[in-house]
């Protein structure tokens, strides 16, 4: 069986049999990234990964693993452009995130730049500057995004694991579109540091796998509290593989009837309520429950995200590092014409959009109206919380969109994110788990994701869910 | 709040961020459709409500303010478009 195929758990058996070497897998993902015409990668550096696999631990967790990162999370000495015109060949990453050094720690080999939307905004990965991905189960459709290299590499088999960033989707979507497992855990649970940051209230980083055992792995590694990042928790790290298959006898499952109405695909429903189905005969308690600002979600997303990235891209202004423009008149030309050259279009009207938001005499109207239209939306999920262990739903109303399909009418594609955007709002934990494909009008059968969504820290409990799910569709 | 208030142009001189004629005029299309939808936020009865702004319940975290290895002059320049004399070159903003 070829090494690229296979999983985290597989592999490190092999490894510490001492079958295989951290080599062999290198070498099976970079001639199989030179044949696939996905376009998950922005780069990889075979030389410099193998050089690497020469002294890593193989008696730790994730030892001699290989793992794709996506291009907004710096890897010590190499790029990390964030798909951006504005950092292409003009940044290189003088540190290691937190996540990188954990991984490092745990034995695992960073391998390879991953596509995504530039600066994480959007959900098709169209929006990079630097390379089109597209859907290994469709090539006339997105990979969904933004993490859309990271998907679309593990479901490709170009890459055993990858790293993404979810600040309203942006790892479970493409894990959906894709038909691999995509984990976006509490705010909090993982440190931020070295992750360029979009929305610092929403984003979080996460593995995409190709089992929910391999995400539990990944996030034994880089879960727990770091001094570089205040929101990181002081919370105990549990063995996240501890119990995944125990089963959800007697566990309480919430389906929220406002996550279920007209705007979703038929096919894709009648998917998830197959999944439902199989958790209710294998133990659990299905019960509606009701998220009732869930209506508010979007638009509230749209201000505190943008918002946020209004302030956060304002360190992108051509002195420090990044694009630069020749011969400026002065240093506020300089500025305008820097950003205006290295942005592209979906970050210039994010920017826009947040820098009026926040401007004087709209603030209150916008910004602040959304903090507490937040609270609100938090506050709907601690209820259910008290009556259900998780929440099930759809990841995304359709299965994975043709290329081009929204492109003049972002409005559109903002509300297809309605599913996923109020896990980040509330700070709470979500996967994606594949339940089944459906056929497309022209016979490709796109990958459709089980939303499971857990309490804030609930991961254990999520993860057993989500092992269960995974279950009925082996089965 | 009038949802044609918007002044794309306007806004993107706050942003410091210069726009072509043409990106003027698709994003104001594009932009008054999205505060358009934004409006129904109006609808939400916000009495009495406290905003969130991160759902991390720690605040005001706070460290011993004592020396510790940081990134080297050489590591930071790296990335300088412009440096010279061991700093970053930019265009003149005092005049004399």
């Amino acid at each position: 069986m070829s090494l690229n195929t296979q999983t985290i758990s597989s592999l490190r058996e092999q490894l510490s049999a001492g079958d295989i070497s951290p080599a062999d897998i290198l070498d099976s993902l970079a001639e199989n990234i030179s044949k696939s015409d996905v376009g998950a990668y922005l780069g990889h550096d075979l030389d410099c990964a193998k050089h690497e696999a020469t002294s890593v631990d193989l008696t730790k967790p994730l030892g001699g693993i290989p793992i794709g990162i996506k291009d907004n999370i710096n890897v010590n000495g190499q790029p990390c452009s964030c798909a951006s015109s504005f950092l292409e060949n003009a940044y290189r990453a003088p540190y290691d995130a937190t996540v990188i050094r954990k991984l490092r720690e745990a034995g695992a080999i960073p391998f390879g730049r991953m596509n995504m939307d530039e600066f994480a905004m959007g959900s098709t990965t169209e929006n990079s500057a630097l390379g089109k991905t597209i859907n290994p189960h469709d090539v006339c459709r997105a990979p969904g995004g933004s993490s859309g290299g990271s998907a679309a590499a593990v479901a490709s088999n170009t890459a055993i694991a990858t790293l993404g960033s979810d600040t309203g989707g942006s790892i479970r979507q493409p894990a959906s579109h894709c038909g691999v497992v995509g984990l976006k855990p509490s705010y909090g649970r993982i440190s931020r540091y070295g992750l360029v940051a979009f929305a610092s209230s929403l984003d979080q980083i996460g593995p995409l796998t190709r089992s929910v055992e391999d995400a539990a792995l990944v996030l034994n590694a880089i879960a727990g509290h770091d001094s570089a990042d205040s929101t990181s928790l002081k919370q105990d790290v549990p063995d996240f593989t501890e119990g995944l298959s125990d089963g959800i006898q007697g566990m309480k499952l919430g389906l929220p009837k406002e996550y279920f109405g007209d705007g979703i695909h038929p096919a894709v429903r009648e998917k998830i309520d197959h999944t439902v189905k199989g958790l209710n005969s294998a133990g659990a308690e299905i019960v509606e429950i009701s998220l009732p600002h869930t209506e508010y979600a979007v638009a509230t997303y749209y201000i505190l995200a943008t918002a946020e990235a209004s302030s956060n891209l304002s360190r992108f202004d051509g002195i420090r590092y990044g694009n630069r423009v020749e011969n400026p008149d002065d240093v506020l030309d300089l500025y305008r014409r820097s950003r205006a050259q290295g942005f592209g279009p979906e970050v210039k009207r994010r920017i826009i959009l947040g820098t009026y938001v926040l401007s004087s005499g709209y603030y209150d109207a916008y910004y602040n109206r959304a903090q507490k239209v937040r609270t609100l939306i938090r506050q709907d999920f601690l209820n259910a919380y008290e009556k259900v262990d998780a929440i099930i739903s759809p990841v995304s109303p359709n299965a994975a969109p043709l290329l081009g399909a929204d492109k003049d009418n972002p409005l559109q594609q903002y509300l297809a994110d309605i599913y996923t955007i109020s896990a980040n709002i509330a700070g709470i934990s979500g996967i994606s788990v594949p339940c089944g494909a459906i056929t497309s009008e022209t016979g490709s059968n796109l990958p459709v994701g089980l939303q499971i969504l857990g309490p804030s820290m609930g991961e254990q409990s999520l993860l057993r869910v989500a092992r269960a799910a995974e279950v009925i569709q082996q089965s | 709040m009038n949802k044609e208030q918007i002044d794309v142009r306007y806004v993107a001189n706050l942003a410091r961020m210069d726009l072509s004629e043409e990106e003027c005029t698709i994003f104001q299309g594009q932009l008054n459709a999205i505060l358009g939808y934004i409006e129904k936020l109006q609808d939400v009865d916000i009495e009495g409500i406290d905003p969130t702004a991160h759902n991390s319940p720690v605040f005001a975290v706070l460290r011993e303010d004592t020396s510790r290895p940081a990134l080297s002059q050489d590591d930071l320049l790296r990335n300088a478009p412009e440096s010279a004399l061991g700093q970053i070159r930019v265009p003149k903003v005092v005049d004399a």
